[in-house]
């Protein structure tokens, strides 16, 4: 991959110097704050000193997907004067590291402190895998859990192989949540089809957004899946938010939750799995 | 040509979804055959390097597409085609009309083609007293409907075969309530071959022009194609420029991946060559421009030319499943038809870049490797540009911009909205005014937001 190649595996004092801001999307900031908390735990736990710089609100991604480029552009400005300083910039959310990255480039041409960003800007479990060099995480988690795979984080940062494309790549979220003791990781049918939030989408097209949604939760649950975890919350809160109304027996976590060692409440606490 | 007045894509969705269980049974079907295209690309380790072989020579043959387009004409014509030349579907029609009625032909069959559905052949046509018998059996039924194809290579997928038997029975005066497929098939093969023997003309698409050669190539399952020139004596070929390809050995990189991305089959049925007339008999080449030009010479759509028309966009889109063809309101549907729809009238499709959720893929499953999302996601800020996005939609967005601007402000509204939704009753957050909590719950709002919890963190 060509991340890790530009990155090589770091040792403990350049981990202990690295600059690293953190980038908590506005929706995590305000609905699910330990997302955040448990991003900052597990860079923590890394040797990693965190900076949140408070300036920080959206990256300007509803605006872009809106066709609103005139309101995202100053969103994106001050995105990348905030975080210019930085060695990297890490967040819980590869929907928004992929608007840094790939989506930036019409709004700020030319703009050397925005190459600076886009090349420094990572996904969490992206960050572990790739600039740390990380390849299992240590921990417990005994549960069965679904992966949703975000199409931001799938497609657009590829932090895994598509299911259309005939490549070979790493999963890097899966890699971690494979390595926890006692997880069990369910089958799905449809292993990453789109959960039908999309932004703006989620309410312009109410009626489609939902029955993809239930489609979702409809295969996890023949999955046995009972902790869905992805590594956006905005796919997650689209989830939750049915799975909340239909009163359904399933826990919604973000891998950040997991990873830090957060157990499964929300909304429902599945029993723990029976070790052998 | 005026667009007709049509309801948004969003409105024509939710009526579709409203049928829980028919919606269901489509995205099922569809879903089967983005299955069957997975078992055959899984079954070519060179999967992806044909995508990009076929992207390259795609890419290279749009850059030289007029010196391209005169070496065909040149070569099909030593071989005793006559090549026509339409700025516009009007052109087109025209010219087919006028092929026809210098050789007296009345009855036509046609096998599919979406150039001559984008172009609205057929009414033309009967309007001008000529009988058009669609022979691809799913275009076929579309037609005895007296409705469009809702997809580009399964045109009667948004059908069951309970309604088809109703359909046959009604027009064909088949056996009322025999639902079984090998009958209806049989009974439309019978009233097809009479349509065939009897015929003046076969009107057939093209799937591939050789510049090198002057041949063109048109695959099919049926072999109606086949059949319906090869009984007449005229044989008229309506093709849009973007179909051609610089050489006969380029081709074979095309029909790997043609018949495997739309239908999951290593191949189609029949890929049939045809160069020049058969002995005694004419053929006609129509080039068909209608706004292709214009698409080519743009910066940022150019690319959706490189489109094989293969249908496996439309298979995989999540949305397009659940919403069926007929909600795109174009010929085109599906997101391959969401960029090429509003290049024709930006106002009247201008709906169809929105139907989506960036979910990309589409962009993995093109076998030509147009980054179709990503010109959606273009789209969207071109009709920004072009103030075809509602005015709610811009005005809220350049509010919640100058909110996002000032982090006192953003950190204060969302201080007001949690508390907010912690004590406000239900029945005022839940109302009609939000959508989003028609059919799901807002997260509960937590006390403090991550910010407070992580300046208090890092006092302590």
């Amino acid at each position: 991959m060509r991340f890790s190649h530009r990155f090589p595996r770091l040792n403990t004092t350049s981990v202990h110097s690295m600059r690293v801001g953190l980038f908590i999307p506005c929706y995590i900031d305000q609905f699910y704050p330990d997302v955040g908390l448990a991003t900052v735990d597990i860079l923590e736990k890394q040797g990693i000193t965190v900076d949140f710089p408070a300036e920080q609100t959206c990256c300007g991604q509803p605006m872009s997907n809106t066709g609103c480029t005139d309101a995202a552009r100053p969103l994106a400005k001050r995105f990348v004067e905030i975080f210019a300083d930085y060695d990297y910039v890490v967040s819980p959310s590869g929907s928004c590291t992929a608007m840094v990255r790939h989506h930036y480039h019409d709004l700020l041409p030319h703009d050397a402190a925005y190459e600076k960003v886009q090349k420094n800007s990572f996904e969490l479990c992206e960050f572990l895998h790739d600039v740390l060099g990380l390849r299992q995480w240590d921990g417990d988690f005994p549960y069965r859990v679904g992966i949703h795979q975000s199409c931001h984080g799938l497609r657009e940062l590829r932090l895994e192989g598509s299911s259309e494309e005939m490549l070979t790549r790493p999963g890097k979220v899966r890699g971690f949540l494979q390595s926890l003791r006692g997880i069990q990781l369910s089958e799905l049918s449809r292993p990453d089809e789109c959960c039908g939030f999309g932004g703006t989408f989620a309410v312009a097209q109410e009626a489609v957004s939902v029955m993809m949604g239930e489609d979702r939760l409809a295969d996890h649950k023949q999955a046995g899946t009972d902790v869905l975890t992805a590594t956006d919350m905005s796919c997650l809160m689209h989830l939750e938010g049915l799975v909340r109304r239909q009163k359904m027996p399933v826990a919604i976590m973000h891998v950040a939750e997991i990873l830090a060692g957060r157990k499964p409440t929300r909304p429902h606490s599945p029993a723990p799995l029976k070790s052998n | 040509m005026n667009a007709p007045i049509h309801k948004e894509h969003a409105e024509l969705a939710t009526e579709f979804v409203h049928n829980r269980e028919r919606a269901k049974w489509h995205d099922s079907s569809l879903w089967f055959v983005r299955q069957k295209r997975d078992r055959q690309t899984h079954s070519i380790p060179e999967w992806e390097q044909l995508r990009e072989l076929a992207a390259t020579i795609k890419r290279h043959t749009l850059a030289k597409l007029p010196q391209y387009l005169e070496e065909f004409e040149r070569n099909a014509t030593r071989m005793g085609a006559v090549v026509h030349w339409a700025r516009d579907a009007e052109e087109h029609n025209r010219i087919v009309l006028q092929i026809l009625q210098e050789h007296g032909a009345k009855k036509i069959v046609k096998s599919k083609s979406m150039l001559t559905e984008e172009c609205h052949l057929n009414p033309y046509l009967e309007r001008n007293g000529i009988q058009v018998v669609d022979t691809d059996l799913g275009e076929w039924i579309v037609q005895l409907r007296n409705e469009p194809p809702s997809h580009i290579v399964m045109p009667a997928i948004h059908i069951k075969k309970q309604e088809i038997s109703e359909l046959f029975h009604d027009k064909l005066g088949t056996e009322d309530g025999n639902n079984d497929p090998t009958y209806l098939a049989g009974e439309a093969r019978t009233h097809l071959r009479q349509k065939f023997v009897n015929a003046d003309a076969g009107i057939t698409g093209v799937n591939f022009a050789i510049a090198e050669t002057g041949g063109f190539v048109v695959c099919t399952n049926e072999g109606n194609a086949d059949l319906g020139v090869s009984i007449p004596d005229l044989h008229i070929a309506c093709m849009g420029i973007e179909k051609l390809i610089p050489r006969a050995r380029d081709l074979s990189v095309f029909t790997r991946l043609l018949g495997r991305s739309a239908t999951g089959q290593p191949i189609t049925a029949y890929t049939s060559h045809f160069h020049g007339p058969r002995p005694g008999c004419k053929l006609h080449i129509v080039l068909v421009d209608n706004g292709r030009s214009k698409i080519r010479a743009s910066e940022d759509f150019h690319r959706s030319l490189n489109c094989i028309r293969c249908g496996a966009c439309m298979n995989t889109c999540p949305v397009y499943r659940r919403s069926g063809g007929h909600s795109y309101s174009t010929t085109v549907p599906g997101p391959i038809g969401s960029i090429l729809a509003p290049n024709r009238d930006a106002k009247s499709h201008g709906d169809l870049p929105f139907a989506c959720t960036l979910c990309g893929s589409c962009t993995d499953v093109c076998p030509v490797k147009i980054d179709i999302h990503h010109q959606l996601l273009t789209w969207r800020k071109e009709l920004a540009i072009q103030k075809v996005v509602p005015w709610t939609k811009r005005v809220s967005m350049s509010m919640a911009a100058a909110v996002l601007k000032r982090p006192w402000l953003y950190a204060l509204g969302g201080k007001v909205a949690r508390v907010g939704l912690r004590w406000m009753p239900r029945w005022m957050i839940y109302n009609g005014l939000n959508k989003w909590g028609k059919q799901r719950d807002l997260p509960p709002p937590p006390a403090k937001s991550f910010r407070e919890q992580f300046r208090s963190r890092s006092k302590s």
